[in-house]
């Protein structure tokens, strides 16, 4: 799928309603997420931009009530269809969370368990994999000392890069991200921010924020949710900028949320 | 204006109050289980200097010759608690794994109140129950099940008669004593993963065993673990419901059906007209259960440690 550019599109969502029980959350959603990009989601909360992202990898489904209808095409591949191997899509599609998620487990375990997951490695593999995987998240001369300590004793910022790590190392194509550095200091965030940066050569990255100077700073491509509707989706520059929609003008000049 | 100056004691002296305050109540916790060794220890001199190490290997109990062994108590202890920790371990993980992780609401938090007050029924209760209700049940349907249809009785420890009483039975009513406790303990430490760690693992492509197996298990190890030897901890001593049930005889046990006893039912039919040497011993065996008690601390402790390694903590 290219779009009208001609620019790939990697993620195409179409017409998605998400439901909470029988409350409403996300209304008609409808998304083009260009390969290799940074696309930001921004809104006040409780507009359903997380709400929208958990979607991608279906982690909604761990929760009976939650309910998605509508299509996201991942590729070629609509990866709402029950017939989607879900642990595949989850490896293609990996997840970064508001607070960092380390596992009870050494450094090194932590990266290696993301691997352990999808890949048949032996330990020089291993090894090299996981050195790979932290190098990729800027974090390997940090902890190249520290491999055997608990991933639960690095500071927030490197156990988040830690998470980074751990989900690059499952070779994805699509790095979701909520909200990654609202639970870490402003130093630990810089380094997250640079990271995403070299990261989108790669990945293709989606990433929820409330902090607008953040999505100006990071992302090409900025959505506007607001109560469950996507109000505006253009260039970041341009949602900044001249916004088309008075309601995301009022919002993105700080008049609410 | 100075309302510093209406405060009884100067701040700079309240701190330093505070400080030896706690400090002589934390001493005091020290002193007392000391006190306890100590004490036992002094009482039990007696019968440590008349029967030496034989007291912990003799199986001898007569109280005319005023000869008294431990083994058959130690090993009525060890046997019980082993089939109480070995019966209600796995069926409280299993329970409180599912009331956390797959129950519905409307199943799981009724069950949860039904088992903080299962654990707070006192253990005569349960003694009573198994005397009355569990002991016969025991002599007419499980011992002749286990032994018969089951074909255990050409296994040695299998034998014997069906009385209903014993070793088995005394397992049991400390299994489902120990069990809701045991539970309780492990819904508390498995509702305490945080669902973004859960989340983050499914989100990584594990599978629910996955999950479960790798991070709430490690996650909790310390807290599961805990409830083990607290569950051990509570068996080993518990009194009043094996007393009624396990049939209170000093013999060497052969058997699962068969009747014996434990130090806490000894100690507690003895006590009230023991005198001398008699006396004596049963302080010893005081002593032996302080001992015991002690090291499963100790062990829960060592075991932690080892958790902690294997989870990278150095």
């Amino acid at each position: 799928m290219v779009n009208e550019n001609g620019e790939k599109i990697k993620i195409s969502v179409q017409n998605l309603n998400f439901f909470y029980g029988n409350h409403q959350a996300l209304f008609d959603n409808n998304l083009d997420i260009l390969e290799n990009r940074v696309t930001a989601v921004i809104g006040p909360s409780g507009c359903g931009k997380s709400t929208h992202l958990r979607a991608f990898n279906r982690i909604f489904e761990l929760y009976p009530e939650q309910r998605a209808k509508g299509k996201i095409i991942l590729d070629d591949e609509n990866i709402l269809d029950r017939s989607i191997d879900i642990l595949e899509l989850r490896r293609k599609v990996g997840m970064i969370f508001q607070k960092p998620t380390p596992f009870p487990m050494s450094v090194f375990d932590n990266v290696a368990y993301g691997l352990k997951l999808h890949f048949k490695l032996n330990k020089s593999q291993t090894a090299e994999r996981v050195e790979k995987a932290l190098r990729g998240a800027s974090l390997w001369d940090e902890v190249k000392d520290k491999l055997k300590k608990s991933g639960m004793a690095l500071s927030g910022g490197q156990q988040q890069r830690l998470c980074i790590a751990r989900a690059i190392a499952a070779e994805p194509e699509v790095l979701l991200m909520d909200e990654p550095t609202s639970a870490i200091d402003p130093v630990g965030t810089l380094k997250v921010e640079n990271l995403i940066e070299e990261l989108k050569e790669k990945f293709t990255i989606v990433i929820v924020t409330h902090n607008m100077q953040q999505a100006a700073r990071i992302s090409e491509h900025t959505a506007f949710f607001y109560e469950g509707h996507i109000i505006e989706y253009d260039l970041t520059k341009k949602i900044f900028t001249s916004p088309s929609n008075q309601k995301t003008e009022d919002y993105v000049t700080g008049r609410f949320g | 204006m100075s309302y510093c100056n209406k405060k009884l004691i100067q701040p700079e002296y309240s701190d330093r109050i505070f400080k030896v305050l706690t400090g002589a109540a934390a001493i005091l916790a020290a002193l007392l289980m000391l006190g306890f060794f100590v004490q036992l220890f002094w009482y039990a001199l007696p019968s440590i200097k008349t029967f030496g190490w034989r007291f912990l290997i003799s199986s001898e109990w007569d109280p005319v010759k005023q000869v008294y062994g431990a083994l058959p108590s130690i090993l009525g202890t060890l046997i019980t608690t082993g089939i109480a920790v070995l019966i209600a371990v796995p069926v409280s993980f299993i329970v409180s794994m599912f009331l956390v992780e797959s129950a519905p609401a409307w199943f799981s938090v009724p069950v949860s109140y039904a088992l903080d007050l299962l654990a707070a029924i006192p253990s005569i209760i349960y003694g009573m129950w198994g005397l009355f209700v569990f002991v016969p049940f025991m002599q007419s349907t499980v011992q002749p099940f286990l032994a018969n249809t089951l074909h255990l009785k050409s296994i040695p420890f299998f034998g014997g008669n069906y009385n209903g009483f014993g070793f088995l039975t005394s397992g049991i009513i400390l299994a489902l004593m120990i069990l809701p406790f045991v539970s309780a303990v492990m819904r508390d430490v498995f509702k305490m993963v945080p669902s973004v760690l859960k989340e983050s693992a499914f989100g990584a492509g594990a599978t629910s065993w996955e999950v479960t197996y790798d991070i709430t298990m490690k996650y909790g190890a310390r807290g599961l673990l805990g409830a083990v030897f607290l569950g051990l901890g509570r068996a080993v001593g518990e009194t009043m419901a094996v007393l009624f049930v396990i049939g209170n005889i000093q013999t060497m046990p052969k058997s699962f059906f068969q009747a014996g006893t434990t130090i806490a039912a000894t100690l507690a039919n003895n006590f009230a007209e023991a005198e001398g040497i008699f006396k004596s011993s049963l302080f010893e065996l005081g002593l032996i259960l302080l001992v015991m008690s002690f090291l499963i601390q100790v062990l829960a402790q060592l075991w932690l440690k080892r958790i902690s390694r294997q989870m990278g903590e150095s």
